[in-house]
């Protein structure tokens, strides 16, 4: 994959940084410009605003991946789930840090930063989120920059 | 807008057709239908060909004139125009001839649809299917088509109660029909042990459950039914040619056990043919993986939701049945050469509907029906052919 193509969807893969419609107030991940809820969409360009996902969400569906994705091979067998987030967006994205025959609809999940594969022994590592198990205690995996908004 | 009939067919046998060239399929069925349509070269408008990834596949863009060319009608320099829409490729392809045909611009139009997945290796073929998904959001977190698929199978199952088993007998079906069709890529029977036991792919799904990588080509001869007669004693009216387009990832669907494409494409298809899914005697449906063809049986109104899997076990739907599901083998058994299936699905059906299809016949068959699905259902395709005679 490009490097450019890769780079520019940083702030989404990284952050979970999706918009909002200030006139129906759902709520995308990734982000929109247009809204496909209200009824005049084309009114909701200008009015969609940035927002930040929690990465808290719940697996919807799941399944163990043991034929690989590009990139993937050296994870299998790895859960691979449908996450809805708190927020409505539903996410596609790993369960990792538990066994994959752990992994179960209903299991309460929060986002983390991780590398997801790299091209090749000395090209580009692409990272993004993966999705662990909420711990009880309420404590946080380490973000990025240090700094996370919760909403 | 004229009524629109199929013509003349022509198939490949699918399968790994390492000795055979992308131009050399293409050729065959596009002879071969214009030859069972008995049509001059002469009377021919155009060519529109299904194909989802000959660029990845074979490094080779543009193909709709390379294979005008190869048919030697290039001096005539007759429109050809590919039609791409990932596994819907061939069925889209069909929509576009059957639009040419029914807005009078074109009178005969040659459709063919043509894949080569077994030039390349296994997992890079994987990887160029998997380009029918959606890459930024899917495909580069680690989904695959068929992990896509295998979400759906687990919530599928989850909701309704759908079991491993149910999804296996889609697999032992298509194998049974596949048995006695010897275009068919595998002929050999299989049962639900072999298909549980199977190597895991995602699961629930294992290796029994997916269609293989195929190549093949399938073509079909396009007319308007006022002219019809001139060209064949059977000419198969074309009553509904519809297509719905959804999201392209599964996790911004309203529902991700319901294919809403498939929904909405069934209800146009049966609004404009006038027809009710009581009265399709046969269907060619996209059984890419066991659980898109119980799913598909759903959304196309033939179960109700959730029902499909203890009434597809329960024969409704094979030899006898009151709608045979994929006499020809099916994606599973007669194979999935991805730009081919939705062509070669109402290559199929024509022939059942001629009363020509020998031990797969289904007996007095006047109505049927083609599904095919791109992606993970970012497009559904439905067709419905009437017998005339």
């Amino acid at each position: 994959m490009s490097v450019a193509r890769f780079w520019r969807e940083t702030p989404r893969r990284y952050n979970l940084g999706g918009s909002k419609c200030t006139m129906c107030g759902t709520v995308y991940f990734p982000p929109r410009t247009v809204c496909p809820e209200c009824t005049s969409h084309r009114q909701s360009i200008e009015k969609m605003v940035p927002f930040q996902l929690s990465g808290e969400g719940e697996v919807v569906s799941f399944t163990v991946v043991h034929e690989a994705a590009e990139g993937f091979e050296l994870q299998v067998p790895y859960a691979l789930a449908l996450v809805k987030t708190r927020e409505g967006p539903v996410l596609t994205g790993q369960i990792v840090d538990i066994e994959p025959s752990a992994v179960a609809i209903g299991l309460k999940v929060r986002a983390t930063f991780r590398k997801l594969r790299e091209e090749g022994a000395s090209g580009v590592i692409h990272y993004g989120y993966k999705f662990t198990p909420l711990e009880e205690s309420g404590s946080l995996p380490v973000a990025v920059s240090g700094e996370r908004n919760s909403t | 807008m004229r009524e629109v009939a199929v013509l003349g067919v022509g198939q490949t046998k699918f399968g790994e057709l390492w000795d055979r060239s992308f131009r050399e399929i293409g050729i065959e069925v596009g002879l071969q239908a214009l030859v069972d349509a008995k049509l001059s070269s002469q009377d021919l408008g155009g060519l529109y060909l299904g194909n989802m990834a000959s660029g990845a596949l074979i490094d080779q863009e543009h193909i709709a004139p390379l294979i005008l060319d190869s048919v030697g009608l290039i001096h005539r320099h007759l429109p050809a125009v590919r039609v791409e829409g990932g596994g819907a490729s061939g069925a889209l392809a069909l929509h576009q001839g059957y639009l040419a045909v029914a807005s009078g611009l074109y009178d005969f139009v040659v459709v063919g649809g043509a894949e080569k997945l077994t030039d390349v290796p296994d997992e890079t073929a994987a990887r160029i299917t998997s380009s029918a998904a959606d890459q930024e959001w899917e495909v580069v977190f680690g989904a695959t088509l068929p992990a896509l698929w295998a979400l759906m199978a687990r919530r599928h199952m989850h909701d309704f109660g759908t079991t491993r088993e149910e999804l296996a007998r889609v697999a032992v079906h298509a194998h049974e029909m596949g048995s006695k069709n010897p275009l068919a890529h595998y002929r050999n029977k299989i049962t639900v042990e072999q298909v549980l036991n199977a190597g895991p792919v995602a699961e629930p799904l294992g290796m029994l459950d997916c269609a293989p990588l195929s190549d093949g080509a399938a073509a079909v001869v396009l007319g308007p039914m006022e002219l019809a007669r001139k060209h064949t004693d059977t000419p198969i009216r074309i009553a509904a040619s519809q297509v719905a387009c959804d999201t392209m990832a599964l996790h911004h669907r309203r529902e991700i056990t319901r294919l809403d494409s498939t929904v909405v494409a069934a209800r146009r298809a049966f609004d404009q043919s006038h027809r009710t899914p009581e009265e399709v005697q046969v269907a060619e449906i996209h059984d890419a993986y066991t659980i898109s063809a119980l799913v598909s049986l759903e959304d196309l109104g033939f179960v109700k939701k959730g029902r499909s899997g203890p009434e597809f076990a329960s024969g409704r739907f094979g030899p006898g049945g009151t709608t045979v599901v994929n006499p020809s083998g099916g994606l599973k058994a007669q194979g999935r050469p991805f730009g081919a299936v939705g062509v070669a699905q109402v290559v199929e059906l024509v022939r059942q509907l001629r009363g020509e299809a020998k031990d797969r016949q289904v007996p007095g068959a006047s109505v049927g029906l083609a599904q095919d699905i791109g992606g993970t259902g970012a497009t559904t395709v439905v067709h419905v052919l009437e017998r005339t005679n």
